[in-house]
């Protein structure tokens, strides 16, 4: 991990791996960390990476990711690896996939969609891509791309 | 297919289309559905659909019950789509539905506990539609390969162009020409999935000569930006006589209907104007998808 030579090991906790350069701040606005919340974290961009040129790094000490914080990583960022730290030993080393149906996270971008004219009829899609990130309404069939995604997840 | 929902015309292989084509043509079971309730929920109004589903209904010895708008239900009154579609599928052996709401015949198939039959949903599928259209084709030419298809107007918005190019697909055209104003193209996510040879094209005139099948759609004014936008394309995608004498003999002109005046009534009178024929196929097709779906004996 080329990153280490930056920051130091962590004592338990989480490092987010193999992320594509420049997209660090991304996931951490995704999953919420904001650095108020007290964690212990540092932030490497743009390192030297023998699979992917360059590379960011997350390290988050003292919190270990929870499965849906991994689904939004995943979405947007399928390369990245999940390491799980305890006693500075990496415990679980997890590939993340993003997940094959993603329900109630994402709006389908038609607004003649029965799943935002209704109140019950929550949404649903369907990866139909991984790289380039596509995905397709359960419901409608309408695409939503990864520049979408990321739009939403971040509320803009 | 006994006990399945029909959501989309691309749920049906080219097997069942068949077996249904012949099963319509042939039908002489007497009323093998004595007993059954068919629901018929049309949330959004309509002619043909509705009157040729209760009508196929009967004819099987069915009984109806339905509405025909949201202002007749509960629905008016701020009742949701879903409790609707519980209560029906409570009283009714089958649910026949239609809404202006892409997605809701799927959405109501995972609240009901009886088959859902999407008869048009919003500007998605209107697989039914496609079920007539291509029995009606089948009818005419014995078959629906090694034709040459013109599908013809809005392709962007219509539900039955959707279908019948997902059911088409199941199949082996020669060629599907799909003609359109630029901004009324197929939606990519049809286009994508399809396995037939399509080309694009702008103007009816190219390619009519060719066609064995002009299959023709409204253009609707209020998908255009301004009236001087819909005026310039308007009379383009219109067909009449001049365009007609243009096609082989033998060859059909179809329109899933109501037709406002995309095709000239002079038309009507030639032996190639097939809409009317097309419609009149409606109700044995749906006797047969009605039959097979609730396992008529």
């Amino acid at each position: 991990m080329e990153g280490e030579l930056i920051v130091r090991k962590i004592k338990d906790g989480t490092v987010i791996d193999h992320i594509p350069q420049g997209k660090a701040l991304l996931l951490l606005r995704l999953i919420g960390i904001t650095g108020a919340e007290g964690y212990r974290l540092a932030v490497v961009s743009n390192v030297e990476s023998r699979k992917m040129g360059k590379k960011d790094i997350i390290k988050v000490e003292g919190k270990e990711l929870m499965g849906y914080e991994v689904e939004l990583i995943a979405l947007v960022a399928p390369t990245v690896t999940i390491n799980i730290v305890r006693n500075y030993e990496v415990i679980e080393k997890r590939k993340i996939s993003p997940p094959r149906i993603v329900r109630r996270l994402l709006k389908c971008p038609n607004n003649s969609c029965i799943t935002n004219n209704d109140p019950e009829a929550t949404s649903e899609f369907q990866l139909i891509n991984q790289t380039p990130l596509l995905l397709s309404c359960s419901f409608c069939e309408t695409m939503l791309s990864g520049d979408q995604v990321v739009k939403q997840l971040l509320g803009e | 297919m006994v006990g399945r929902s029909l959501i989309s015309a691309s749920e049906l292989g080219r097997d069942q289309y068949e077996y249904l084509f012949r099963e319509a043509s042939k039908f002489n079971k007497s009323r093998p559905l004595l007993g059954k309730i068919v629901g018929l929920a049309f949330f959004e109004p309509s002619t043909r659909t509705y009157l040729s589903f209760e009508t196929a209904a009967k004819r099987l010895g069915a009984s109806v019950i339905g509405f025909q708008s949201e202002a007749s239900t509960s629905v008016a009154k701020g009742e949701n789509l879903g409790d609707t579609v519980r209560m029906l599928s409570s009283y009714a052996d089958l649910i026949v539905m239609r809404h202006k709401f892409d997605g809701a015949a799927k959405f109501a198939s995972s609240l009901a506990t009886v088959p859902v039959i999407n008869a048009g949903d919003g500007k998605h599928e209107h697989p039914t539609q496609a079920l007539v259209d291509l029995y009606s084709i089948w009818k005419k030419f014995g078959g629906i390969d090694g034709l040459v298809y013109g599908l013809l107007g809005d392709l962007k918005y219509s539900r039955t162009i959707n279908s019948l190019l997902r059911a088409l697909d199941k199949f082996q055209p020669k060629k599907v020409y799909l003609i359109s104003p630029p901004q009324l193209r197929t939606r990519q996510e049809i286009l994508e999935k399809l396995k037939l040879p399509y080309e694009e094209v702008s103007k009816v005139d190219e390619v009519v000569g060719e066609l064995d099948v002009m299959y023709v759609t409204r253009i609707q004014r209020e998908r255009f930006p301004d009236e001087f936008e819909y005026m310039k394309v308007r009379d383009s995608y219109r067909v009449d006589q001049r365009v007609v004498q243009s096609m082989k003999e033998g060859s059909v002109v179809m329109h899933p209907l109501p037709r406002v005046n995309e095709i000239d009534r002079r038309v009507d009178g030639d032996p190639r104007a097939y809409y009317f024929k097309q419609a009149s196929l409606a109700v044995e097709i749906r006797m047969a998808l009605l039959d097979w779906i609730l396992g008529g004996q």
